[in-house]
């Protein structure tokens, strides 16, 4: 069951180039800077190695690696991935040149600043393959650090406040989490996240957990919807899920531009993955339970953030509801999936339309919600920090390919049919709507709220009479053209041929639709 | 499976690949780009005349011929998607590519001076390109994205001149509104979806606007006692309203005249517009079907009449009362959409869509005209300071008026014919009559508005001297650099050819669907044709006819009345018809405040509700997580009291006595040898004493 190492190595590859860049010392900025995008193309290609090498027939586990590693506590070293885990490499992969792009003009403790760009990236690589609940909360709490140094370090004014709220926000959340798992493991004396799944649909999970931890005041049917509320916090709070996402937008907005593409494009789908990997398969039944409260959270999260980015002056305030709205759909849609577990054939047909329309959504929003970040750092470095939706004004007229290029990734976060968001979105809603068909009709009106929070960014930064502050705004020069062409192109590509994302992840949503038996 | 049906996809292909090589190009290369974007369209035109001689050759009733290919995989099923040719595709392709082909040439007169005119043609060859995939998809989902990429389009061309903050108001305006019905529309498509399995209209029986489909989306009900089949359908028919103008959802279309006249007449008016009314008859099979037996029309084609029929008169309405050149045949072209759709809801495929293929040639027309018109009066858009123009430009008013009378209905024009189709439609409705008596009142309406613009525009002596000219009712800015004098002027040749052709086509298009000769509606329904004079005397077409025809005498006759018998003297003068009826004016040129009504509600009620989810972020759910996290610096700090309080005063306590203890033990030891010494002596005498003490004892 043991391959050769790819997983290993692709983990182990950006802490090296952490530890390089960090040897390159202050001196030679550029060469820092190099070195960070040389590391991270590494990656990529080796993660499109794993791409191109993947049986995409199988929604098996691929690529597996297995060795004991403290037996005393069940906890092996075993990484491997399947359609999922495959997709969230790709879009680590190419979220992190991105951030790198983003972040060239960063001056200050440049070698600091791309190793800890490394460093995240390494532990979402070991999010995203780990299957040892030990092992995979290492990194989950471990991505936290230098994300946290990130914001705390480069950040704007309010970076204290917004990098100390990040950190505990998701900090309480995953010891409600690690409580959870660690009775579990009390219980069955297992971390692997394989087992524990299987466990649970065999339904002897419960079972065992009530027969071990069986305290006097909680009927079993509690004490399961207590473990799964510590496990569902976790995770919801790094999704995030309404009401718990408010540190999301001071994060997202005091963080530097660069790290504000890794956090949004990267670490929000950690949480997502989590929902998938462990959640889904191990709490399904206790979800199922709460379904309806769940659902009109999720439908809030939808609508709400919609509404409250249409209320918002700051760009990156904007973007970040959206965020949060674009993540929305894919939890709205995993509950919906949730709702019936039947074996019935027409409504297994809407769960696959819904679950790929999760994952394609999840790959889409990395593309979309970076590019447009780096747009705004571009922004900022044109006009020395400022973002504001009124700060601007007619920027077309002197800037008219960084407007056609940022119009076309805007016009993708709507929805655009022929650009990329739009294939995730029509399958969520196809999925959905036969599944819950209330929740999918109000929250179309997160819909409209996007298009008119886009469009009017379109109308009051780029159109109109041109603020004569800007009237030297110099236009996206060659590289940056160049450099943001592949993220455009990709939009295009995948709006237009999707089956690049979805023949690969289809098997492995079939069998996650299929594994939903309880 | 010919040639010419298995490579249909090139018409829309070639020129959206044609916009892709534009939107790549620099600014400089305009002769390029234009021949590109006109090169595209004449291919797609000859291969559009290809497809109707195919479906024109192939035997009569032959029905539809598909090509169906896979797109992608969801849970292990291919989703497809597909193109069609079928006698409705050939003749929407001959249209939208003739129309369009006409159109982008005149853009090259009228564009002439733009710095964007590389754009100009990579949007309008974009356009183009969507709006023939509207046409031959042989999918819901290929029908829908192409749609929203014509909307994306129109929003772009309608804000073109960008620098000018309505045309970005109006360009945003569109897009939302018309993206409401579109929301509609999706969840109409995922319904149909889920119900029939596939979104393929043809599919060798398993497509569904095929019977078995169709058949078990009428059996379900759903709530409110409606079938399945009619949710569906009227779902969908709230996409089509917002692209076609209907009422509620029509107030984006006047607004959308800020953009550039030649887009006014190819999206706004011929193409875009009708794309509502083409999506009705294409699944029209799902509109019309009704449980089996019932002699009913449909729910859902009840409500496409009725929706048809008050827009109808409500555009005619208001269009009476407008001072733009290009507002009064915004407002005309939405009663015109209203009578598509009201041909479509009474009387069938054939009855709206001949109308959408006439109205396209004589308000393209019409609209270029107007182009032609403003450009000739350097960017001047009131019809109140114009004037004369018969004799300054007179191709142009020879155009405009073969288009004006084709719009009214004057017998023997196209329009006539088409609209007297609807009418007589409307007058054998099983429902209701009220339907025929508003679209006859439309029809007295319209006549009476196009004398009225005619009169003002082309009558009596110009009136563009008059008056400083106000920069900010220019809408096209390429006049308004210089400020000499106007001398109104015949527009150069490659305006004036589409115009003449147009005009042809205005005339004499309507002779392919006369009653006596319904070689247009056979065609639809794939049925051969013959020739009867007979047919006229058919039940109730001639006093339909005759009274439709009177009706058109007696608008034109008003609009002489009032605007013809005494010349208009100057540009500030009041308009006649105010002067009768003050308030009905005013009312009506303010378009029945449908957009302030909208203001003070809709558009107010979203503010609000951003404004309320932003204060509950700010300060409920935000404000919880400071509660939580300031009940921890609370906890915190009694913690840290009771720590210095309680723990650490006993604690210090304990350690003072302690201290205390030392202090005094160390005074004991001073370290000084004497006082050690003293101390040593002073034991030794004590313990002399006491030995000595006990030994008396």
């Amino acid at each position: 069951m043991t391959s050769f190492p790819y997983i290993t190595l692709l983990t182990v590859l950006p802490v090296a180039g952490a530890l390089v860049l960090l040897a390159l010392g202050e001196r030679n900025k550029n060469r820092v800077r190099w070195s960070a995008l040389a590391f991270s193309f590494a990656a990529l290609v080796l993660t499109l190695f794993l791409w191109f090498h993947f049986d995409s027939a199988s929604g098996a586990l691929q690529f597996q690696e297995l060795h004991p590693w403290i037996p005393a506590l069940g906890v092996d070293y075993r990484v491997a991935i399947d359609g999922l885990g495959l997709l969230m490499l790709l879009l680590t992969s190419i979220v992190v040149p991105i951030a790198i792009c983003a972040s060239w003009h960063i001056e200050e403790r440049v070698p600091l600043y791309f190793s800890l760009v490394l460093l995240l990236q390494a532990c979402l690589y070991g999010t995203f393959t780990v299957l040892n609940f030990f092992h995979w909360f290492i990194f989950w709490e471990l991505s936290l650090i230098p994300a946290f140094f990130l914001i705390r370090l480069w950040g704007g004014p309010r970076r204290a406040s917004a990098s100390t709220q990040f950190l505990v926000y998701t900090m309480v959340g995953s010891i409600a989490m690690l409580l959870a798992f660690l009775a579990l493991f009390l219980a069955t004396k297992k971390f692997d996240l394989i087992d524990l799944a299987a466990m649970a649909q065999s339904g002897q999970l419960m079972p065992a957990v009530v027969a071990k931890l069986a305290w006097h005041r909680f009927t079993p049917q509690h004490l399961a919807l207590l473990l799964f509320a510590g496990a569902f916090l976790g995770f919801a709070v790094k999704v995030p899920l309404f009401p718990f996402h408010t540190w999301l937008p001071s994060a997202y907005s005091e963080a530097p531009s660069g790290a504000t593409v890794l956090l949004t494009g990267a670490m929000s789908k950690m949480g997502l993955y989590a929902f998938l990997r462990i959640l889904l398969p191990i709490f399904g039944a206790q979800m199922q339970l709460v379904l309806t409260p769940l659902l009109w959270l999720a439908v809030a999260t939808v609508v709400l953030s919609a509404y409250t980015a249409l209320a918002q002056k700051d760009l990156k305030r904007i973007f970040a509801y959206s965020s949060i709205n674009h993540l929305g759909y894919c939890l709205l849609a995993i509950f919906a999936v949730v709702k019936f577990t039947g074996a019935d054939a027409a409504l297994t047909a809407e769960k696959y339309a819904a679950m790929n329309g999760v994952l394609l959504q999840m790959f889409n929003h990395t593309l979309t919600a970076a590019t447009l970040f780096w747009f705004v750092a571009l922004l900022e470095k044109r006009s020395g920090g400022l973002r504001g939706l009124d700060d601007f004004g007619g920027l077309r007229k002197v800037a008219p390919v960084f407007t056609g290029l940022m119009g076309i990734a805007l016009f993708s976060t709507l929805g655009l049919p022929g650009l990329n968001g739009f294939i995730g979105e029509f399958l969520i809603f196809k999925g959905m709507f036969s599944l819950t068909t209330w929740a999918a009709s109000l929250s179309v009106l997160g819909l409209l709220a996007t298009t008119i929070f886009i469009l009017g960014i379109l109308q009051r930064v780029f159109s109109g009479p041109l603020n004569p502050r800007w009237s030297a705004m110099p236009d996206l020069t060659a590289g940056e053209r160049l450099a943001l062409a592949p993220a455009i192109g990709l939009m295009f590509v995948l709006g237009l041929y999707p089956q690049l994302i979805l023949g690969v992840v289809d098997s492995t949503v079939i069998q996650m639709v299929q594994h939903l038996q309880f | 499976m010919t040639w010419i049906v298995q490579n249909l996809w090139l018409v829309p292909v070639l020129p959206m690949l044609a916009a892709a090589i534009c939107a790549l190009m620099g600014y400089r290369h305009r002769i390029a780009a234009a021949s590109l974007a006109i090169g595209s369209m004449a291919i797609s035109f000859l291969l559009a005349l290809c497809a109707f001689a195919h479906v024109l050759g192939s035997h009569a009733g032959n029905g539809v011929q598909t090509v169906n290919v896979p797109w992608f995989q969801v849970g292990g099923e291919w989703l497809k998607l597909g193109w069609m040719l079928d006698p409705l595709t050939s003749l929407m392709l001959l249209m939208v590519t003739f129309v369009g082909l006409l159109i982008f040439i005149y853009s090259v007169g009228y564009m002439a001076h733009d710095d964007n005119f590389t754009r100009f043609f990579c949007f309008l060859a974009l356009f183009a390109g969507a709006m023939l995939g509207v046409v031959i998809a042989n999918s819901l989902l290929l029908l829908f994205m192409c749609w929203e990429v014509v909307g994306l389009t129109s929003y772009l061309l309608i804000g073109f001149w960008y620098a000018k903050p309505e045309a970005a108001a109006a360009a945003k305006k569109a897009f939302v509104v018309t993206k409401i019905g579109d929301l509609g529309f999706l969840l109409g498509m995922v319904w149909l979806y889920e119900k029939t399995g596939t979104l393929l209209f043809y599919d060798g029986g398993a497509g569904c606007l095929e019977h078995s489909a169709l058949a078990h989306l009428v059996a379900q009900a759903t709530i409110l006692g409606l079938a399945t089949s009619t949710a569906i359908a009227l779902l969908i028919f709230c996409g089509a309203a917002g692209k076609s103008g209907q009422v509620p959802l029509h107030v984006w279309l006047p607004d959308a005249m800020e953009g550039p006249t030649p887009v006014s007449a190819l999206i706004h008016a011929a193409t875009m517009v009708a794309a509502g009314v083409f999506l009705i008859a294409r699944i029209y099979p799902l509109m019309s079907v009704t449980a089996s037996g019932s002699p009913a029309p449909s729910v859902a084609l009840e409500v496409v009449a009725w929706v048809g029929a008050t827009t109808a008169v409500f555009g005619a309405l208001i269009a009476v009362a407008q001072f733009d050149i290009k507002r009064i045949l915004a407002y005309s072209t939405i009663s015109q959409l209203g009578y598509m759709m009201m041909g479509l809801g009474v009387g069938g495929v054939a009855v709206g869509i001949f109308h959408l293929i006439t109205h396209a040639f004589f308000k393209s027309l019409l609209f270029l005209g107007a182009g032609s018109v403003i450009h000739g009066c350097d960017g001047e858009q009131d019809i109140r300071r114009m004037g004369g123009l018969s004799k300054s430009m007179p191709i142009t008013f020879a155009a405009y008026t073969a288009g004006m009378l084709a719009l009214c209905g004057f017998p023997l024009f196209s329009g006539f014919w088409s609209k007297d189709d609807i009418l007589h439609a409307a007058h054998s409705w099983s429902i209701s009559q009220a339907p025929f008596y508003m679209g006859a009142f439309g029809a007295l309406l319209t006549a009476f508005y196009m004398t009225r613009q005619l009169y003002y525009v082309f009558a009596g002596t110009s009136r563009l001297a008059e008056l400083g000219r106000d920069s900010t009712h220019l809408s096209d800015p390429h006049g308004a650099a210089h400020h000499a004098p106007v001398h109104p002027h015949e527009s150069p040749a490659v305006m004036t050819v589409p115009l003449v052709i147009l005009a042809a086509f205005a005339v004499l298009l309507g002779f392919i669907g006369t009653p006596a000769w319904p070689w247009f509606q056979s065609f639809i329904d794939g049925q051969p044709a013959s020739f009867s004079f007979a047919a006229f005397y058919g039940f109730g077409i001639l006093p339909v006819m005759l009274s439709s025809a009177l009706l058109v005498f007696l608008g034109l006759a008003l609009g002489w009345a009032l605007y013809g018998r005494r010349p208009i003297e100057s540009a500030a003068s009041s308009d006649p018809l105010a002067e009768l009826q003050p308030q009905a004016f005013s009312l009506l040129g303010r378009a029945f405040v449908v957009d302030a009504l909208y203001g003070a509600t809709l558009v107010r009620l979203n503010t609000v509700c951003s404004r309320i989810s932003d204060w509950l972020d700010r300060w409920v759910w935000n404000g919880a997580v400071q509660a939580v996290s300031y009940f921890v610096l609370a906890l915190a700090w009694l913690d840290n009291f009771f720590d210095a309080a309680v723990v650490n005063s006993g604690f210090d306590e304990g350690c003072e006595s302690v201290s205390r203890g030392g202090q005094a033990l160390s005074l004991l030891q001073g370290g000084q040898v004497q006082s050690y010494m003293r101390i040593i002596g002073g034991a030794l005498i004590v313990l002399v004493l006491f030995l000595l003490w006990g030994t008396k004892i």
